[in-house]
Order: C-alpha cells, then sequence, then structure tokens
C-alpha cells in the first residue's frame, strides 16, 4: 500500500483531533507505519482545528498532509478551504447537514451523510465524527472494521471505557449510511 | 435616535481572539471607557504582556508596544522616562506579572515609576493551554499540577495586592473583579482613579482584577463567575490595599 | 518491541525518565508544553522532581543546582524560552556540569510566532551564551530519534561533563509517530570526585563554579575543555546518508526538513535525477568526514531549512568550498513542502 494522506478539518471541540487519533491507532494496530500531526495555535475555544494523519507501509516522510487523498471535513469553512486541494481520485466525506458541498471539481467522490443528526437521533452526543469514520471505513476500505474497534478500544481511556460501545455503535451508524 | 450605548472609541471595532465567555473583553471595555472619558487615548502608551492579551495591541486604538514575557513594567519605564507627561499603562496576567515578571513588577513599585498597571488575576496560564499559575489555588488542578496544587511541592499563591501594598513606591494597589454590575463598576473606578494618579504624578497604580478563564477551568462562563466569587475572592480579598493620595515622594526639596 | 503511540514532546519525556533523570524544572510555553504535563504527571511515580519554575531563567539555574549534585537534570523550552536559559547554559558549561537542555524551536526573533522552525540553528551551534563554550546538539528527525537521542544526551552529558542540547521543533514535539523504548540501562557514572552533594568530613570540600580572576587560570580551564571538544568531534559525529553514493545533487537537512527533503529526493529520483540526502545527527559537532563522503561524486549541494540558511555556512566549511552550496529555505513558521524542494533541485539540477 502507498501512503494514505487523510486531512481532518472542522471546529475545536469537534472531536477533530481525536478521530484523527482513532485513525492513527488502527494503523498502529494494522502495523503499519503512520503519523498523526495536529494543527496548533492559541488556546482558543471555538477555534479552527485540523489534523494530518498518513498511513503507510513505507516510512512516513513528510507528515504534513497538503493534498489528501481523504477530506474529512466538519464544517463548511473546512469543506470551501480543503477540498481543493484534494488529489485527483480522493473523497471528500462531510457533514451534510451543517455543509453545503459546492465544488466544480469532477475528479473526486464526495460523500455526504447528516452525520450531526444522526448522533443525535441516536442518542450518541458527541459522534458525529466517529459515525464519518464509519463511512471512511466503508467506502475506502482503509481499515477493516475489526482494526477500528481496535483503534477506538487503544485510544479511549479506561476512565470511559463505558463510551466504547456507543463508538462501535457510531461506527456502524456510519458505515450504513 | 439617540445613541445610548455604544463602542468606547479607544477600542477598535473588531473581534478579538478571546473564547466566550472570557472576561477580558469586560476590562478592554472599562480600560477604554476610562481612556474616553479622561480624553487621553492621543497621549495614552499601552504595554502588552505575553499571554492571553499578547495581542491586545490590536484592540486598543492608543499606541501599543509588546514586551517581552514579564519585562511590560520595564518597557513601560522607558516609555514614561522619556515622556513623562504621556499616560502610560501595562495589561499584564498573572504568569507574565506575578512569575516571571515579579522582579519587573516589584521594582516598578519600589521606583514609584508613574504608571498605571492593569493586572489579570484568573489562576491560570491561558494562552500555553492551562498551566498553573503563581495564583493559582491550593487544590486547584492544572495542566501542571494534575493533582491539584499542593502548596508543599508547589508553593503558595502569591497575593500580588497585599504585596505590592508593602512598597514604598506604590501609590494605590486595589483588588477588584468583574464578576457583577456593582464589581464591574468599582473596577472601572479604580482605574479611573489609577490615570488620575498618574495624572497628578502620584507614584504606581496597580489594579488587580480578579478574572474567568472558563476554558481552561473547564467550566461554562456561568459557572466560571461562579467560581469567581465562592472560591477567588475568599482566597483573594477585594479592596484597597494602599492609597496614598498625597503621592508617594516628598514635595521638592524635602526628604521622606 | 511494543509500539507505542506517543508525541514527540511525551515522548521525550518518557525517554528522559527512562533515561534516569530525576529532576525536571520548567516553565510553560508553546510548542513543548506537553513535555512539562506530562512531567507533571509521571515524574513523582519515577521517584523524581518536576517543579514549574517562575521563569525560564530560574528553570535553568535549578538544573544547575541539581547538576552540582551529581543528579540527572533537564529542562525544555522553546526558542524565546531558550534565549533566557543562554546565561544559564553558560554557567553551566563554565561550571563542567551535565545537563540536557530541549529546544522545541519556533519562529523568531522576539516573540516570533509558534509555528516550526529551525532559526536557532546557530544560537544552538555557536552561541548559546557568552564564552569559548560548546554544546553537543543532537538533532532528531522522529518521535523515535526524540526518544534514542534523549538517552544519548544524558550519556554524552555525564562522559565529558557538558551540556547537552535536543534542537527539536514544533512539527515533530506536536506529531505522533508509533515509537518503541528500548531497555535502557543508564551508564553508570562516578560522580563522586566533583559532586557538592556534602562532604560529610570525609572528603575535601567540592567547588563548583566559573569564576577565575587569574586569567591564566580561566585560560587553562577554557583550553582544557577544548581538548575534551576535539575529542568529541573526533568521536561523536553521526549522520544518515541515503541515496548519496551515486547522487548529482546532494541535499542537506537536518531535523523535521530532513523528513520533506527525503520524500523530494524520492520524487526527484523517480524521475531520474540522481538526488541524495545527507542528514546530520548532530549538529555540534558537524559530521565533517560524513558530509565529505556523502557529498565526493556530487556536482552541487544543496542546504534545505526551516531558517534564512544558517547551516549553509557550516557546509562550505566542512566541504572546504570545493562545490558550490546552494539554499532553499521557508522560516517563520512555514514548513516547505516536497513539491517546492523538488522544484529547487531540478531548478539546481538544470544547471549542472
Amino acid at each position: 500500500m502507498a501512503t494514505t494522506e487523510i486531512l481532518l478539518a472542522g471546529f475545536g471541540g469537534q472531536g477533530i483531533l481525536f478521530a484523527g487519533k482513532i485513525l492513527a491507532y488502527c494503523g498502529l494496530m494494522d502495523g503499519k507505519e503512520l503519523s498523526w500531526l495536529p494543527s496548533y495555535g492559541p488556546e482558543m475555544r471555538g477555534g479552527t482545528c485540523n489534523c494530518s494523519v498518513c498511513v503507510s507501509d513505507q516510512p512516513i516522510g513528510s507528515p504534513l498532509v497538503l493534498t489528501p487523498d481523504i477530506l474529512i471535513a466538519m464544517n463548511q469553512p473546512s469543506f470551501d478551504k480543503f477540498v481543493k486541494d484534494v488529489r485527483p481520485g480522493g473523497k471528500v466525506f462531510f457533514d451534510s447537514g451543517l455543509i453545503e458541498a459546492t465544488t466544480d471539481r469532477t475528479d473526486i467522490e464526495l460523500f455526504g451523510i447528516p452525520s450531526q443528526q444522526m448522533a443525535d437521533d441516536n442518542a450518541l452526543k458527541g459522534g458525529s465524527n466517529i459515525i464519518l469514520l464509519g463511512k471512511v471505513i466503508k467506502e475506502t476500505g482503509i481499515f477493516s472494521l475489526d482494526i477500528m474497534k481496535k483503534g477506538i478500544e487503544k485510544v479511549v481511556p479506561p476512565s470511559k471505557a463505558a463510551l466504547i460501545p456507543n463508538n462501535f455503535k457510531a461506527i456502524e451508524l456510519g458505515m450504513n449510511a | 435616535m439617540a445613541v445610548v450605548f455604544e463602542r468606547p472609541k479607544s477600542l477598535i471595532d473588531v473581534p478579538t481572539h478571546y473564547c466566550p465567555g472570557c472576561t477580558h473583553g469586560i476590562v478592554h471595555r472599562i480600560l477604554a471607557e476610562v481612556i474616553d472619558e479622561m480624553g487621553i487615548e492621543g497621549d495614552t502608551i499601552g504595554v502588552c504582556p505575553v499571554g492571553c492579551s499578547v495581542m491586545a495591541y490590536d484592540y486598543f486604538n492608543c499606541d501599543m508596544i509588546e514586551a517581552a514575557h514579564g519585562r511590560a513594567p520595564a518597557v513601560a519605564t522607558g516609555v514614561k522616562r522619556t515622556n513623562p507627561d504621556k499616560f502610560v499603562f501595562t495589561y499584564q496576567g498573572d504568569g507574565d506579572l506575578a512569575a516571571i515578571g515579579t522582579a519587573e513588577t516589584v521594582h516598578v513599585a519600589a521606583r514609584g515609576e508613574n504608571i498605571v498597571v492593569i493586572f489579570i488575576n484568573n489562576t491560570i496560564y491561558g494562552m500555553t493551554g492551562g498551566q498553573m499559575a503563581p495564583t493559582t489555588l491550593p487544590g486547584q488542578v492544572t495542566q501542571t499540577t494534575p493533582f491539584g496544587r499542593d502548596p508543599r511541592l508547589a508553593g503558595y499563591p502569591v497575593r500580588v495586592s497585599e504585596m505590592v501594598a508593602t512598597l514604598s513606591g506604590t501609590a494605590l494597589a486595589q483588588r477588584v473583579a468583574v464578576d457583577s454590575i456593582p464589581h464591574i463598576r468599582d473596577a472601572k473606578k479604580a482605574i479611573r482613579k489609577a490615570f488620575e494618579n498618574q495624572k497628578a504624578g502620584k507614584g504606581l497604580s496597580l489594579v488587580e482584577v480578579l478574572s474567568t478563564c472558563p476554558t481552561n477551568w473547564g467550566l461554562t462562563p456561568i459557572e466560571a463567575i461562579k467560581r469567581l466569587q465562592d472560591e477567588m475572592i475568599p482566597y483573594y480579598p477585594l479592596g484597597v490595599y494602599k492609597d496614598v493620595d498625597e503621592g508617594v515622594f516628598p514635595k521638592e526639596g524635602g526628604e521622606e | 518491541m511494543e509500539r507505542n503511540l506517543m508525541k514527540g514532546n511525551e515522548a521525550l519525556a518518557e525517554a528522559a525518565i527512562r533515561a534516569g533523570c530525576k529532576c525536571f524544572f520548567g516553565y510553560p510555553i508553546t510548542p513543548q508544553t506537553e513535555l512539562a504535563a506530562y512531567m507533571a504527571k509521571r515524574m513523582h511515580k519515577a521517584g523524581g522532581v518536576f517543579l514549574q519554575a517562575e521563569s525560564e531563567i530560574a528553570a535553568i539555574n535549578m538544573v544547575l543546582g541539581a547538576a552540582s549534585t551529581g543528579v540527572r537534570a533537564m529542562t525544555s523550552s522553546s526558542s524565546p524560552g531558550v534565549s533566557l536559559k543562554s546565561e544559564g547554559v553558560s554557567y553551566i558549561a563554565g561550571s563542567d556540569l551535565p545537563a540536557v537542555i530541549i529546544n522545541v524551536q519556533r519562529g523568531g526573533p522576539g516573540l516570533g510566532g509558534i509555528q516550526p522552525s529551525q532559526a536557532d540553528y546557530w544560537q544552538a551551534t555557536k552561541a548559546l551564551g557568552h564564552g569559548d563554550f560548546q554544546l553537543i546538539v543532537y538533532a532528531p528527525a522522529s518521535v523515535q530519534e526524540m526518544v534514542d537521542f534523549v538517552v544519548k544526551a544524558f550519556d554524552s552529558a555525564d562522559k565529558y561533563r557538558m551540556p547537552v542540547m535536543i534542537l527539536a521543533d514544533g512539527l515533530l514535539g506536536q506529531m505522533m509517530e508509533p515509537v518503541s523504548f528500548p531497555e535502557i540501562n543508564p551508564d553508570a557514572y562516578d560522580k563522586s570526585s566533583w559532586a557538592a552533594n556534602g562532604h560529610g568530613f570525609k572528603r575535601e570540600h567540592h567547588i563548583i563554579n566559573s569564576l577565575y580572576l587569574k586569567p591564566d587560570e580561566l585560560e587553562k580551564s577554557v583550553v582544557d575543555r577544548y581538548k575534551k571538544y576535539d575529542i568529541i568531534k573526533e568521536t561523536e559525529t553521526d549522520a544518515e546518508l541515503y541515496l548519496t553514493e551515486d547522487c548529482d545533487i546532494l541535499l542537506c537537512a537536518f531535523g523535521a526538513t530532513a523528513r520533506v527533503v527525503k520524500s523530494a529526493v524520492n520524487d526527484a529520483r523517480a524521475q531520474g535525477i540522481k538526488a541524495g540526502l545527507f542528514r546530520p545527527k548532530t549538529l555540534w559537532p558537524f559530521p565533517v568526514k560524513e558530509i565529505n563522503e556523502a557529498a565526493k561524486n556530487a556536482k552541487v549541494l544543496l542546504s534545505v531549512e526551516m531558517s534564512m540558511g544558517q547551516m549553509v555556512d557550516d557546509i562550505k566549511l566542512a566541504v572546504n568550498c570545493s562545490k558550490p552550496v546552494e539554499f532553499y529555505g521557508r522560516t517563520g513558521g512555514i514548513i516547505p513542502t516536497p513539491v517546492e524542494v523538488l522544484e529547487q533541485i531540478k531548478k539546481i539540477g538544470g544547471t549542472l
């Protein structure tokens, strides 16, 4: 497998870095080389936030994702800003309830699901990011469901282990959306 | 239609970078109101610290200077000594003023430097993501006191107004808060008094403002106000710790 | 060996604890704060001391005090904070004390910015404080090297009784990568001949000092230290040579930039351009032998840095200006991209 470059972007508080960490841990559990790099800035509530994840069989060169194979966008500014950078043939995943997906690109695939609404409807507060990850693994096959579950188990701290089943539920919701 | 409420002229009409619910905005506003009411915007030079208010130079319309971490009082001294007829203020947080800048704080007061120091005490480092400040309360959990501040390991908080009040060059040392309308009114009066002191050449005037940091306290803005009232004010009592009406220096030719 | 996923800053801290670091003194500054936060959580479990100092100046002098007693001590900061530490670093060097100093660089000068930079190269390798002295400077390029070099840094510091710096940057500090912790058995160094930890009426008193009022005594102390530096220059250099055997164009880069450059070198090779990479792992001493080996067939050298070109002079000196040394860099917190570097390779390659 060549290097898969993934960019996740949205508002602080949407779980962008956490979703990125799950993908990174999936890579770890899958025996891959990987890197995870957050954007960082003044510690401000509600600011924009993004995160680069690279997964590969080879050692990772630059960990900064500039032309993503996979873009996960959770708000309109992030979609608008990064959709033009997606590599031709790349896939874009976004919350169709929050984002109006207007782009003139025809060389990429768009996958919009109302992830925030789905999270609310299923009592999965804050699960929108995980639902999108479910959609990602279904449409890209980058990781198996089994690896995804292992990744989640690794990321969620022991003190919050009770939330693991909810995360699994969110993944499956996304896969079936 | 009559305008009954508007932005102070000395405050620039831009969104700030402060988090929702942060009380920096209130302090910026009352400081700008004082500058407007005294009509001194054109004669005022402000000095910013390092910390959350590092970019306050983008919000005030008067001339502004950005200082190194903790050194705002020294920078302000340089400005004031060369421009004694101008108004000079520093605007500093607790890490800046009471940790790395303690020496500058003590000596600007000891020298009776004729400037205004606005001191924002919110018991935490905000900009870097919530580490222990010199004013962090015993037991308070921060990123660098993950088990709560234990005075045996991390020492006790610094009570700045009380400390500065002991120094001979201090004309005014007053602690205020911005948790309620009456307290905000008092805070504005204190800042006005500090600037009037500078106008009259009385010496160093320090106004300590108890403030909130909902983001790094992990609280909602309303819960944060409540914490300020329930935990901070008992530890840091509001009030005037020093007020020298005649100024800190002897009249011409006399001796202290 | 078990692979963990850790941020560079956290890996530095964990490795230091495993290497027997017993004291960490620091002050909050972005982008290295996770290191101090990790120490705050973990150090007490390892029986050590974590203390948040009131300033970087205080922190480095706390390190001086702890190191004086023979204990492994460390501090970390980012560029503006390292400037504040420079006085203490000079005293540590002048007192022949072992200590580890970490700089997770950000853009400068002044308050600068908080994004990654390599603009403290000169400061680290030439002048981290007043007086005649050097630090050994390691430049990791991955989270794994953060771990490996911290262990090495403590050993080198003890072996040579001198300050050692890890020169990282915001990108390496913030990124997570798989990392494994090797079995670490810190070499035991006998410090009883100099440590000031109380003579107990069993030995002569020890003095930790950098003051010599008689010029001949001061000169001798400095000259002796430089004899030590000569040994270090001979034995401690380290570099990675990547596809250099047949390269026409030799790229030179360290730290995070070297990762970007490696990607560009691979891209260049895919297009038939014979590019190679020389990556110094020690910035002082500069790997002179290694770069000459790497450059033996190259027609031109290209230094790529996150600065305005601070390593260029060292490269020119190392190859004795025998070949042209070009430069490409971004500064202020901007990371060069593989595409930009490839463009430079083509530009310079075209003039061959």
